[in-house]
Parts: structure tokens; sequence; C-alpha cells
């Protein structure tokens, strides 16, 4: 298995913001390599560096063998590009859209022809293909803009944020024909919010925050990080919650994480069930009436907020 | 953009041939015909404003304005053809705003197409759209009383020339749209030379009417020696020295814009 993307201590700076400073990652090929990170934390500047959209100031970056800055012309045919940063022409069918896609390619007409028809049944735009584009639903769109991307058949696929502000069902559409492609031999570099999405399509995960890589691994690896399980509690009373964090606080383990929307409470821990029944008692004691008390696995959510700090999107994505 | 290594320029962009990058540009010619064909609005637009100056100029102002020797219709029609072609390159500059501001831009960069091609394939088709205004704006002349009083080959002549100085300054307007971003700030941006060219010239009103100090610009800038050419290729009359000062004006803004216009855009990658 060889590395299609390898990016050794990438460095973007704009003004006196530094973007990325020491970026270093490899996403192997037909691998789904997912890039997790809050708003601000530096995937969309490094998608636009591997896709040559701009230029990084110091390291070093190549997609499929080619330098994003030396051979930036050659890494473009390989490539394909879709998601918030990408558009699809309004004015244009889809089908339009689709094939001059395929003429900026260099393919020729009869085989980009024979791809845009291809490529608008496999994502159920045949209906609708010889429409404008104005009139597609934000589904259509996406489906549309994916479809843009997969008309020259690349070897490395970007996908920035591919199902955000997507229906489920089109969600998990598009999450199955991401994993035919890679069955196939596409290699995937995908950055997203949601956490269900990494997990259920990434082989590895990348954490980046404030421009920098937090942790990268697969799924388990990743969690492991964060310690072996979470005590949970969840509070009936709103007003409890700052009693219930010192009351945590006390038990010790790891950084005590409150949630005021869900009022809950959360302790990372390795202690198993007698820290469980410890606690069990202490919030008797203390008389905290108590809706959940429990331990679980971390999820990845976990893991995003052990080492970020924060909580950034829903655990799953929210229907537009 | 602002570091030190920015001297090594649009590293990679190694040379598409020729072919290439001509199908590149028809591809992009094409995208935005289909698109002009679609808003048949926003070429009513750019029709409607050279047919409004034209009827200001003929009904409102004419009036006032004596020309020594000649009628003022036929004087300031030529210049209503001109202004009708600069208002194309107007449309250039806010298409392709907005061609930046919808992402649409990213993704013809992540491709690998010729740099030119968005550049020039928005031109040309800006440039088929000068074409069927400054049609309309011929009929239209007509209607108020215009009158060509030389023959058909100089005529087309004249025509070609403002088809040329229009397309020339459609690299100002792209340069206008990429530096702003910005279809709005594109837009005000672009009045701005509009209004100089047109006004500090003699295209409405002749330049010995104006102050000592402005008459050496209003006389030579772009635009005057353009429809004093055109006039004299219409009209009839001596035009060789102003044809050629007004082939000179074009090629040379044709030329910086096309480099400025394709610096600007190539460092949108910076």
């Amino acid at each position: 298995m060889s590395p299609m993307i390898e990016v050794e201590a990438l460095e973007k700076r704009f003004g006196a913001t530094r973007a990325l400073r020491g970026v270093d990652l490899v996403g192997e090929e037909a691998r789904v390599l997912a890039l997790l990170g809050p708003n601000g934390a530096g995937k969309t500047t490094l998608v636009r560096i591997l896709t040559t959209l701009l230029r990084p100031d110091a390291g070093r970056a190549r997609v499929a063998g080619h330098d994003v800055v030396a051979d930036a012309a050659a890494l473009r045919s390989a490539i394909g590009l879709a998601g918030q940063y990408a558009a699809v022409d309004e004015l244009l069918t889809g089908r339009e859209n689709l094939e001059l896609v395929g003429l900026w390619y260099h393919l020729p007409r009869a085989v980009y022809r024979r791809r845009a028809q291809e490529l608008l049944e496999r994502f159920s735009l045949a209906e609708t293909g010889d429409r404008l584009v104005r009139g597609y639903s934000g589904g259509m769109r996406r489906r549309l803009d994916v479809a843009a991307s997969l008309v020259a058949q690349p070897e490395v696929l970007f996908l920035d944020e591919p199902t955000t502000g997507l229906d489920p069902r089109t969600r998990n559409d598009l999450w199955a024909f991401i994993e035919e492609l890679v069955a196939a031999g596409t290699t995937v570099l995908l950055t997203t919010q949601y956490m269900e999405e990494a997990e259920r399509l990434a082989h590895r995960i990348v954490v980046m925050n404030a421009g920098t890589v937090a942790a990268s691994g697969t799924v388990e690896e990743l969690k492991e990080q964060v310690g072996g399980a979470v005590l949970s509690a969840r509070v009936r009373d709103r007003s409890d919650l700052g009693r219930a964090a010192a009351l945590m606080a006390e038990i010790g383990g790891g950084a005590v994480h409150t949630d005021a929307d869900q009022q809950q409470v959360d302790l990372p821990t390795k202690g198993g069930t007698p820290v469980l029944i410890a606690a069990g008692r202490r919030f008797e004691e203390a008389g905290i009436g108590l809706d959940d008390l429990g331990i679980r696995r971390p999820s990845l959510d976990d893991v995003f907020l052990h080492l970020t700090g924060e909580r950034v999107a829903p655990a799953s994505p929210e229907v537009a | 953009m602002r570091a030190p290594a920015t001297t090594r320029r649009s590293g990679g962009a190694r040379r598409l041939s020729p072919a290439l990058a001509a199908t590149d540009t028809a591809g992009v010619a094409k995208r935005n015909l289909l698109r002009i064909g679609r808003t048949p609005q926003m070429l009513v637009i750019s029709v409607f404003q050279p047919a409004m100056l034209l009827v200001l100029f003929r009904y409102v102002l004419g009036g006032a304005i004596r020309i020594p020797g000649g009628s003022y219709v036929d004087y300031v029609v030529p210049a209503v053809f001109i202004e009708a072609v600069l208002i194309g390159g107007m449309t250039t500059s806010i298409g392709l705003a907005q061609d930046l501001k919808s992402g649409i831009v990213d993704r013809f960069r992540s491709l690998p197409m010729a740099r030119s091609a968005v550049l020039a394939g928005r031109t040309i088709a800006d440039l088929a759209r000068s074409v069927v205004s400054l049609t309309i704006m011929v009929v239209l002349g007509l209607a108020v009383g215009f009158r060509f009083h030389n023959g058909l080959a100089p005529i087309l002549a004249g025509m070609g020339l403002v088809v040329f100085f229009g397309y020339a300054f459609s690299w100002m307007y792209a340069t206008i749209g990429l530096a702003t971003r910005d279809p709005e700030t594109a837009q005000v941006a672009g009045i701005l030379p509009f209004f100089v060219l047109m006004f500090a010239s003699s295209a409405v009103v002749p330049v010995v009417t104006m102050p000592g100090w402005l008459q050496p610009f209003a006389r030579n800038q772009p635009l005057s020696v353009t429809v004093a050419a055109t006039r004299a290729l219409m009209e009839g009359g001596p035009a060789a020295h102003d044809v050629w000062l007004s082939l000179a004006w074009s090629t040379a803004i044709l030329v910086v814009f096309f480099a400025v216009a394709l610096r600007v855009y190539q460092a949108g990658t910076a």
C-alpha cells in the first residue's frame, strides 16, 4: 500500500494568522482519511493547498505522486474536488455541468458524454439531468457536485464536508457510494464535522486543532487515547449541575466536562464499576437527583472533546 | 500573497498545448453564452442603458449642442455605439466577480484547464453580447435619424474598431472584477472609468468647448480617438490618423490588462 497523500511540515499564514503550523499526514491508497476539527482548525486550508487552490508558505505536499507546487498541473488531472468550496453552475443543466467538466479534464467528447450519462443515472439525476440546476433541491445540487468531481475518475477525491445539510437518506446514499469508490481503488480525503460520518467511513482519522494535528489514528486508537471509559451523570434538576461537576471532580480521573443542554456531566475514568458505585453513593449522600448514571465506552465525540476542548457539532447531521 | 517566496510565479503551470487551451476557452465561452441566453433580462438591461443615453443625447441635450458643419445625431450616435460595447465590458467584471463569489472559480482552478481560459472564455462570450447590443444600437440610431455617409467597407471597419475597443476594455473590466471579488463593488468601481472616458472626451461634445487644461487629455484619450476614427469611417473624412491611434490604444490596453488580469487571477492561488 503506497501513500497517495503525503504532507510534511506544511505551513500557511494569512497575514498574522497561522492557519497551518507544521502539519504532517499520510493518506494511503484506496483508503478514506477523515480530517476532523472545529471551525478554524485549518481543515479547509489544507484541502485548498492539496487541490492547488492555495500555495503553501513552507513544507511539502504530494498528491498521487505530484508535488502541489512544482507539479500542480499534473496533480489537477489526478484529483476531483467536491464540497462546500466547489460549486455547480445554476444556469446550466446537470448534464451540461458534467459534460463541461469532462471537456476541461480533456477527455474525448464521446467519453465525457457517456460518463455524464452514467453519473446522472448513478446519482438519481437521470430524469432531471436536462433541467437547469437553478431548480434543483439542495440534495440534488450536492449529488451533482459530487458527480462533477468524479467525471474523470480521479485517483484521489477530496470531499469538503460533503454531507453538511443533507437529509439522512441522501447522506446514507452518499456514504454507500463513497464506500463503493474506495473499494474500487479511489483514495478519499474527507473533511467533516460529523463524528458519525468519520466513524462510518474513515480508515484513519486526523484530528486538527488550531492549525496542527492534535492526534491521528484509527477510530479505536483514538478512543484508547481518551482512557478506558466515561462516567456520565445526567441531573434531574439543572440547578444541580454545578454541584454535580464538583462532586465528579472529587472522584478524579480526567477533566470533568459539563454539558448544560443535556444537563450532563462527563468524567473520563479508568476505574470501572467500583467508581460507578462510589459515584452513586456520593450523589445520593449529596441529595442530587439523577435521571441517569452510567459508564460508557468513549465516543469519537469524547475523543474530540478531549483533544480540542470543545464539542463542535451535533452527533449526527440535522435534516436540512 | 504576503510570503517572501512569491517571486517564483505560477509554479507547475506546465503549459498546455495551444489546441487544448483553445478547447478550454471554447468550453468557458460556451458556458457563458448559455448563461447569457438563459438570463435575457441581463441582455435587455445592457441594451437599455445605451438606448437611454441615445434618447437623452438625441432629444434632451442634443438641441442645445451645435456641431460645426454637421448634425448632432450623426456626431453622437457613433459615441453611443462605443458606450454600448463599454457597458458590455462592465458585465464582464460583474460576471467574473459573481463566479469568484459563488465558488465556481475554485472548481475551475482545481481542474487541469488552461489558466487563461476562464478569462478568455468570459471576454469572448461578452464580446458576442456586445455585438448583439451594437446591432440593436445601429437599428435604434437609424430610427432616431442617424445616417451613414460612407461606403459599406469603411462602415464595417468602423464597427470593427468599436468592437475591438470594447474587447480591449473588457480585459480592464475583467481585472476590476477579479480585484474586487464582489459583484456590487465591481459594478460601482466600473462606472468610474466609464464616466471619465465617456465625458472627458469628444464623445458627446466637441473638445474645443472644454477648459484648456482638460483639452489635451480629452482629445487624445482612447475613447476620443476611437470615436473620432469611427465618425470618420462612418460619415466620411480623413480617418487614417485616428484609426491608427485607436488601434494602438486598444492593442496596448488589451496587452496590458490581459497580463494584469491573468496575474490577479493567479495571485488568488498565492
